[in-house]
């Protein structure tokens, strides 16, 4: 009993302290900032919109590796991501992004900082609101990209507890007026925004412009080529562009590509005279890279840092215990041109016997620059050590000693001790890291040291916006304004720089040469969906049908569902000249077991039930269930 | 011991408690029916074309997905209400039969119901003739265009697809085999012949399944024949 008293005694102190002091409830808090905090400091301010940089939503970007085997340029040496592989139909929901938190917050902060008169540092706050205007619409490019029109909400919204929230539901706007807005915005913005090229991690006026040039370029492939597949639209126009338009919008693709230019203010990085190394440092040498426009920065030490090079360095000379993941496919590394301006499958087979290689890189010689700056190929060299890819002996007879382990042992016929029969990087079927295909990737790979470890990992950034790719956008959208001879120019400039020095004439520009050219200047930068999406080739390139690898690697339209691998094997054979040569086969991964099928209702995401059940005045896309 | 006492018989009545409670009756009344042109059921793709059931008045407005047979069935457990039964465009190889000006069709159901669904298909594939001799398979049969007005679509090709069970269609999974024919190659469209040497199979068996599909352009999924069992 005497202790119950005890315990009432304590409870009625403790109420009564806590009942007394006003003050307790109207403390400061020290672990958040509050309004007035943020909007009367600049420096404070441009965290928030740090943030709003962060969460800009890219599909493949270097901190999603396993993104980039979604498709047929890779594939996944990772046991945890072999499903990859193994893609059949792609999922109607792939790709979708709904996320209106992020739109409203951007709409949050585009209206307090406009407000924030207080602010110390008054030309900043109005840059600010210029680089929030500018993400606003880089989110709602990428929404239109992936949903078709969505609802344009430029004002915060707020709920006024009436009961009622149906006014807050807005319709879906046409694909083309999302478009528009993009495009007028970025007009609007582009003079607010510093007009320097070394602005790069914050917005800049090029930025605005590259931006602008490619959302252009795709509404008008979207309204020229969408003609060829009319079951893609919706009669809203939610989705589907008119094919009048298209003319207006190449104009508006080419204009913005030739104002960054004429401005002079960039170029192609030509640093290195050794072509490939050059090409592979356009993505590594953050120093004066005058081709980088905008770019999603890391930083050593920061905690914001990248593991791309970690998990995908060659496994024979990793630096830690992973390495290895990102495989290119053979259907990439064939995509290169040679250097005759021809595209042309590699010579593996002539007539019944194989073409014998004295070393494993002579089979890719005489090729693009582009193809060593962007694969690691076999018998090449990263960080300085050599890569072991070849998958084993080949003896007379076609048979083949091999091994299942990294640098595994075998015994050759007639030898009395056992050897290495296959290479430390592989390939082997089915054993991570290993290149499966034959190849590791190398461009966005970061040859500092310690990049390839867990600790430190890499402050190498990743490059949404360059200079290439406006020139490649200039010359896309002059050639479907039947300029072919200016399209020529742009296109030859980013060509030449990969040692493909023999001009293309005007007549020589053709569609498929367009497509082509983006494919392998542009790889692994997150623009193959987009792209074959735009030009409503997904559905034929992805048509889910098991074919063969193409032996016509420039046409556009080619089939290609399946990443193919190119495996080296040593040739054994005692006393024949052949005998230590390389051979090479074609094979299909063992994990890879299905055609993608890229069906029409992928061409834009579905809405999911929720989103539609608290919106009945959004349309569902065409072609889904 | 004691405190294990209760704990069993605590857990004995919380099973008891949940027994009573949240038990819906299961649905029970039976939509059935077949996707048909003129009374004859359509040969489509395995579980690929579907249908749309909405039933208005409830707070969310989510579709009951209502997948098709290969051999044009469907059937649907679900509980007495008066349904919208919809077609999205382009779902299937066929176009729909708007009644009065609208698509949707109204679909009362009270126990168990019998609906067959009227479409217009572009193409029918008419008489399909399989024979074997030895491992190889040939196929004849005529596509019939249905649909012949502003609306109509070329063939843009006719395959033969054979698999080893009765699951059978353009996709990887259910087929083993194909032969192919595109549209522009195609002589006359009343007697189309194809042929195929079936691959061995393993474990062996003496029969295939085979049918035959028009692929039409501009439509993304096939129109087939019934699936026919052959013996090697």
């Amino acid at each position: 009993m005497k202790k119950h008293n005890i315990l009432l005694f304590l409870m009625l102190t403790l109420l009564v302290w806590s009942c007394k002091d006003d003050e307790f409830l109207n403390r400061k808090p020290v672990n958040v900032l509050n309004e007035d905090q943020v909007w009367t400091n600049a420096s404070v301010a441009l965290n928030v919109l740090v943030d709003l940089y962060d969460r800009n939503n890219e599909y493949q970007r270097t901190d999603k590796w396993y993104e980039f085997t979604n498709f047929d340029e890779a594939f996944p040496s990772a046991a945890g991501d072999y499903g990859r592989a193994r893609i059949g139909d792609f999922g109607y929901g792939d790709w979708a992004d709904w996320d209106y938190g992020y739109i409203r917050e951007l709409n949050m902060f585009i209206e307090k900082c406009s407000k924030a008169t207080k602010m110390d540092d008054q030309n900043e706050r109005v840059r600010m609101v210029a680089e929030a205007r500018f993400l606003r619409a880089v989110n709602y490019f990428e929404k239109v990209k992936r949903m078709g029109g969505v609802p344009l909400i430029l004002e915060v919204m707020t709920y006024n507890y009436s009961g009622d929230p149906s006014y807050l539901r807005h319709a879906r706007a046409k694909e083309s007026d999302i478009y528009d807005f993009v495009i007028a915005e970025l007009d609007t913005v582009k003079s607010l925004l510093p007009n320097s090229a070394s602005e790069k991690s914050r917005a800049s006026k090029a930025a605005a412009l590259a931006v602008q040039s490619r959302a252009a370029l795709y509404a008008a492939s979207i309204a020229r080529y969408g003609a060829t597949t009319p079951e893609v639209s919706l009669p809203g126009g939610e989705v589907g562009i008119p094919a009048a338009k298209a003319e207006g919008y190449y104009q508006k693709a080419l204009a913005a590509a030739q104002e960054i230019i004429t401005d002079g203010k960039y170029s192609l990085y030509q640093k290195n005279p050794d072509l490939q190394e050059n090409f592979a440092a356009v993505f590594y040498d953050e120093d004066n890279n005058n081709e980088a426009i905008l770019v999603r920065d890391y930083k050593l030490k920061s905690g914001k840092i990248v593991g791309f090079t970690l998990v995908n360095q060659p496994w024979s000379g990793a630096e830690d215990l992973e390495g290895g993941r990102l495989n290119p496919s053979l259907n990439l590394v064939q995509s290169f041109e040679k250097l005759d301006n021809t595209a042309a499958s590699l010579d593996i087979r002539n007539g019944n016997d194989f073409v014998y290689y004295n070393s494993l890189t002579d089979i890719f010689a005489g090729r693009d620059a582009r193809l060593g700056g962007t694969v690691i190929l076999p018998g090449t060299k990263f960080k300085g050590k050599p890569v072991d890819i070849w998958a084993g002996y080949m003896l007379a007879d076609g048979t083949k000693v091999t091994a299942n382990t990294y640098a595994g042992k075998g015994r050759l016929p007639g030898k009395t001790e056992d050897q290495q029969v296959v290479g430390y990087d592989g390939p082997i079927n089915s054993l991570e890291f290993t290149a499966q295909t034959g190849f590791y990737v190398r461009k966005y790979m970061d040859p500092n040291p310690g990049s390839g470890m867990r600790g430190p990992q890499s402050g190498l950034w990743w490059i949404q916006y360059r200079y290439a790719e406006v020139l490649l956008n200039a010359a896309e959208a002059a050639f479907e304004l039947n300029q072919p001879a200016l399209a020529a120019t742009y296109m030859n400039q980013v060509r030449a720089r990969a040692g493909l020095t023999t001009p293309l004439t005007a007549g020589e520009i053709t569609f498929d040469r367009i497509v082509h050219e983006r494919k392998v200047e542009l790889a692994f930068e997150g623009h193959i969906l987009w792209d074959l999406k735009r030009w409503r080739l997904a559905h034929k390139v992805w048509n889910g049908q098991a074919v063969n690898l193409t032996t016509n690697p420039m046409k556009a339209d080619e089939p290609s569902t399946r990443p193919f691998g190119l495996w080296p094997y040593k040739y054994y054979n005692p006393g024949n000249p052949n005998d230590g040569k390389y051979v090479f086969e074609v094979v299909v991964p063992r994990e890879v077991t299905n055609s993608r099928r890229f069906r029409m209702g992928n061409y834009y995401s579905n809405i999911n039930d929720g989103i539609i059940a608290s919106n009945p005045l959004l349309v569902r896309n065409p072609n889904q269930n | 011991m004691k405190a294990f006492k209760y704990l069993i018989f605590i857990f004995i009545s919380a099973f008891a408690v949940s027994c009573a409670y949240d038990n819906y009756d299961e649905p029970e009344s039976q939509l059935t029916g077949k996707i048909v042109y003129n009374g004859e059921p359509l040969g489509l793709s395995v579980g690929e074309v579907s249908f749309q059931l909405y039933e208005p008045g409830w707070q969310l407005k989510a579709p009951i997905n209502v997948t098709i047979a290969a051999d044009g069935s469907y059937s649907a457990l679900l509980f007495d209400a008066s349904y919208k039964l919809i077609i999205p465009q382009n779902q299937g190889p066929f176009r729909n039969i708007p009644v009065n000006g609208s698509d949707t069709i109204v679909v009362d159901l009270r126990g168990k119901t019998v609906k067959d669904i009227e479409v217009m298909p572009y193409y029918m594939v008419r008489n399909p003739q399989f024979s074997a001799s030895g491992r190889k398979v040939t196929a004849t049969f005529k596509a019939e265009k249905i649909i012949t007005d502003a609306n109509a679509k070329s063939i843009e090709r006719v395959n033969l697809y054979v698999n080893k069970t009765t699951l059978v269609d353009n996709r990887n999974e259910y087929k083993i085999k194909e032969a192919s024919l595109n549209g522009s190659a195609i002589t006359n469209p009343d007697n189309i012949t194809l042929s195929l040497d079936v691959p061995d199979i393993t474990p062996t068996q003496n029969y295939v399944f085979a049918r035959v599909g028009i692929k039409i352009s501009g439509v993304e999924k096939m129109i087939f024949s019934p699936v026919q069992k052959i013996n090697l």
